[in-house]
């Protein structure tokens, strides 16, 4: 028999799940408020997935183009989400991003900068302005560092490679974490009064992806097992440039600053494919010619921007048009091209790692020759429903912040706006939980019987004496969902997709994974396994319910974005018999100044016809 | 094109262990990292290891490659013979957990006794300003994505004696002080403490810390060496200082 008083137990008044951007962030936060504040996560700490962003984080300073203001990305938000966002979180991001940037600058990142000695903007995709402060293309780790660095000094008890299990609650009220050690393989108990989840996305279901092994979709399965609403789960993003070849780099990410700093695309004919693929509502604001676009590449204010910049979503779908039209590179992919664009030693300056990694990794020197690259899975745009002042979940305590939340990127993110949403929304999820805490009356419980039946559930893999292979049946759940899933979706390949994730949901019930308990890989991998079901099965029945296309979500069957859909969010709860329900819910409608900045014609909205009295 | 190829493990815990061998096909473009998940997903499940961004980008996959401290998502098969054994092995320096895991939490603990940034005021209009060519020194130090492969090969820590003492933080942190030391906004003075607690007297300037740094940081010249000229600056005599001035 187990006896839970034998289980290791830890006390704090906040536990955040993630040691990225968000955690850190969220954490710092926490302890700021003399809270007793502890952070799980599944690497080492400093090793998130944070640390792998490239290109930069979008905040609205106007260092680079005064013309800029936290409208203007706004707005850029709104479009590049197709109109699904959340409209407070799209207008408190764009707000607090250039606060959190120069604070991250005042705990000591060191940032590129301009000739007048201030932080440095990059153009990116869907941007209208250069707005992404940048380190060269090591971004990520820049802000992952800086954080780790304050945070270590601000009282904060880091419990690395730990793994967090399961939401334990009071009542309707979060009351811990059930987590194991990933080097013992010992369960523990974290008693607290909110868990923040800043967990990431959940791209290892699908073969091609520039996620790592962390990315199962764990916070985004313990929320749902919790009672907690999920939303948006069908917008998945695929960035268009990842690498193609070697098949074992295949997915690994090329950052889109290679496109921001001049960087473009063609295909096998050598053509510039993208002027053919240009949209209705971004061509006003896109150059039609090729001599435009180089035009507006050397600084002229008024030309307009390349096609290369659309946004992701578009790009990626005008990709994999190429490629399926015959007109793609020798491995399935299309040209991304820098060589003939800037001289070496500019590209070696702004693109470092993006050499290294070509020659390291390809064999290809991108100062010399066009880079092979074709879609790649990103990023989750959809997650956790949270409020968008406390991000608090429907779970009375449960907190979420990061890529594993909803609504901030509406149906398709913006690349950079990925970085500043995790400070953004990291501080307000610490000052949510600190104020829920505040108001909190008598402390939660933690529920015994929980805790032994979720034991029992990890244990039973190690203990089975056969059943299947947690790696192989990883691999089936990835092929289900580049075969059904995909890029592009109709119904009868989301149905089988779904029937085929029922069969693998059947099959996870019998893992096994031999060995002991310490440091086992392969227990770790079953026990992702059981996340990753979740997400990939929310992700399929949202794609199923929404019947149009719309950003990063894209039905050949449904053609086009539909007027009735931008009005609804695909919601995802645990019903009370175990099985998933997906509910067309209806958004409130945007508030009336918000709405007018996002519909604005530019020219109106920088010469203040229109939003000038929006402070 | 696809060959079967010869790895030969380190496979045990705190307790021991030893080497184990296994035959694996490898295809064309694979790094040693790919080969290692290969074998852990058809031989060894159960085979420990650490990695994150496969890309050279977080430092989690260090381990010693035919003797070399190395990262296993940057290692190309091709840098082989084709008949060549690969040997696998955790980092020498750190005690292992299991298998090709190490036990690194001294580095964590060792960047906790660092003392942390604090910046001047800024200027009047709220901004602060720092000029490109100020601060590129300090990006170089902040490359680094704390592999702790300069730390595997530092002689002065593989005396477990040393580390235990605290008396030298090993060059990851060195050049992390520097990088503190150079920061155009910092206020807080570290040299003391550079010679006194974080042992800078006793790197002797092997450089071999560089020779394996995967992202090229120059760790000795560019980080160590200006720390300890700073150290010298204000403990020696001016005298002495003068005459290295003329002559140095
Ligand atoms: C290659 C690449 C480049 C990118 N470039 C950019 C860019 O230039 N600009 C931009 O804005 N965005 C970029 N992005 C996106 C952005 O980096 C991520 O969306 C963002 O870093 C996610 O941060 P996070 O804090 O939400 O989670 P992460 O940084 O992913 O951290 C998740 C944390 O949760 C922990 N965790 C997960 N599950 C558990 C569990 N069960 N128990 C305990 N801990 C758990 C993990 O260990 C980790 O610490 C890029 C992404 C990739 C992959
Ligand atoms: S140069 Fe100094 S820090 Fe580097 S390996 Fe040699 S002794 Fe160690
Ligand atoms: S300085 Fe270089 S070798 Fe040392 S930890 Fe950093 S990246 Fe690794
Ligand atoms: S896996 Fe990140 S450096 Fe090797």
């Amino acid at each position: 028999m187990l006896n839970v008083s034998e289980i290791q137990t830890i006390d704090h008044d906040v536990l955040v799940v993630g040691a990225g951007g968000a955690g850190l962030r969220a954490a710092i936060e926490c302890s700021a408020r003399k809270l007793s504040t502890g952070v799980v996560s599944k690497s080492l700490l400093g090793k998130a997935h944070t640390v792998m962003a490239e290109g930069g984080m979008a905040a609205a300073m106007g260092n680079v183009d005064q013309r800029d203001n936290w409208k203007v990305h706004f707005r850029d938000t709104m479009r590049g989400g197709k109109f699904l966002n959340d409209w407070r979180m799209a207008e408190l991001h764009a707000k607090h991003a250039p606060a959190r940037v120069h604070e991250l600058e005042e705990w000591g990142a060191v940032f590129d900068r301009t000739k007048e000695g201030l932080i440095s903007q990059r153009n990116f995709g869907g941007h209208r302005y250069p707005r992404l402060a940048h380190v060269g293309d090591r971004t990520g780790l820049e802000l992952i560092r800086t954080l780790q660095d304050h945070g270590v000094h601000s009282g904060i008890s880091f419990h690395m490679e730990c793994t967090g299990l399961e939401i334990l609650k009071d009542g309707d009220r979060v009351a811990g974490l059930l987590g194991y050690w990933r080097e013992t393989g010992r369960f523990v108990i974290f008693r607290c009064k909110a868990v923040i989840l800043a967990t990431g996305g959940g791209g290892k279901a699908w073969p091609v992806t520039s996620n790592s092994w962390e990315y199962t979709g764990d916070g985004t399965a313990m929320a749902y097992n919790a009672g907690a609403e999920l939303m948006d789960l069908e917008f998945t993003q695929f960035h268009p440039t990842g690498m193609v070849w070697p098949l074992s780099v295949r997915g690994i990410l090329v950052t889109e600053g290679v496109r921001g700093d001049g960087g473009v695309l063609k295909n096998n004919k050598g053509e510039r494919f993208m002027f053919n693929y240009i949209s209705e509502r971004f061509a006003p604001e896109t150059a039609a010619t090729v001599e435009e676009a180089d035009r507006w590449l050397k600084g002229d204010k008024t030309a307009r921007r390349p096609p290369e910049l659309l946004t992701r979503d578009e790009v990626a779908r005008a990709i994999t048009a190429e490629v399926k039209a015959g007109r793609g590179s020798p491995h399935g992919g299309v040209f991304l091209d820098i060589a003939s664009r800037l001289p070496a030693d500019v590209i070696k300056k702004k693109l470092p790692s993006m050499y290294h990694q070509f020659i390291e990794l390809a064999e290809v020197d991108i100062t010399k020759e066009p880079m092979e690259v074709g879609p790649t899975l990103h990023y989750f745009m959809g997650g956790i429903k949270v409020d968008a002042d406390s991000q608090m979940s429907s779970v009375p305590g449960l907190f979420g912040a990061g890529e594993c939340t909803a609504g901030m990127h509406g149906a398709n993110r913006l690349g950079g706006n990925s970085l500043s949403d995790l400070v953004v929304f990291g501080k307000l999820a610490g000052e949510g939980a600190a104020n829920y805490i505040e108001k909190l009356g008598t402390p939660p419980k933690v529920p015994d019987a929980h805790v032994t039946s979720a034991v029992r559930a990890a244990t039973d893999i190690l203990n089975r004496e056969s059943g299947a292979n947690p790696y192989l049946l990883h691999e089936k759940l990835q092929e289900t969902m580049a075969k059904g899933v995909g890029i592009v979706r109709v119904k009868e390949e989301l149905e089988q997709a779904i029937a085929e994730i029922e069969a693998h949901k059947k099959e996870a019930e019998t893992l096994k994974a031999p060995g002991a308990s310490q440091y086992n890989p392969g227990w770790h991998e079953a026990l992702a396994m059981r996340s990753l079901l979740v997400t990939s099965e929310a992700v399929a029945r949202c794609a199923l319910m929404r019947e149009e296309s719309r950003g990063a979500h894209t039905r050949l069957d449904h053609p086009g974005e539909s007027k009735e859909w931008v009005n609804f969010n695909c919601v995802v709860t645990r019903g009370p018999d175990g099985a998933m329900r997906v509910e067309k819910r209806p958004r409130p409608p945007g508030p009336a100044g918000l709405v007018a900045i996002a519909n604005a014609k530019i020219e109106d909205l920088e010469s203040g016809a229109v939003g000038a009295d929006a402070k | 094109m696809a060959t079967t190829r010869t790895f030969r493990i380190w496979r045990g815990d705190a307790r021991g262990g030893g080497f184990e061998q296994f035959e694996i096909q490898v295809d064309e473009g694979m790094v040693v990292l790919d080969v290692l998940h290969r074998i852990q997903a058809q031989q060894a499940n159960d085979l420990a290891l650490r990695w994150n961004c496969k890309a050279g980008k977080c430092g989690s996959c260090s381990m010693e490659i035919n003797g070399k401290p190395k990262l296993a998502c940057m290692t190309r098969m091709n840098s082989f013979a084709e008949s060549e054994t690969i040997t696998v092995q955790p980092l020498k320096t750190f005690p292992v957990m299991k298998d090709l895991v190490t036990d690194v939490s001294w580095n964590y603990a060792q960047n906790k006794r660092i003392p942390k940034f604090q910046p001047r005021p800024r200027d009047p209009d709220g901004a602060y300003r720092m000029y490109q060519e100020d601060v590129d020194r300090v990006q170089e130090f902040r490359k680094c994505i704390e592999c702790y492969l300069c730390q595997d090969v530092c002689h002065v820590l593989r005396d477990r004696h040393g580390r235990e003492q605290n008396t030298f933080v090993g060059p990851r942190f060195l050049i992390r002080l520097a990088s503190l030391e150079m920061h155009p906004l910092d206020t807080a003075d570290r040299i003391p403490a550079v010679r006194d607690e974080f042992g800078s007297g006793m790197c002797n300037i092997t450089k071999c810390c560089t020779e394996v740094c995967p992202e090229h940081i120059h760790i000795t010249d560019n980080g160590i060496i200006p720390l300890k000229e700073r150290v010298v600056d204000r403990f020696y005599d001016p005298i002495a200082m003068l005459m290295r001035k003329i002559f140095g």
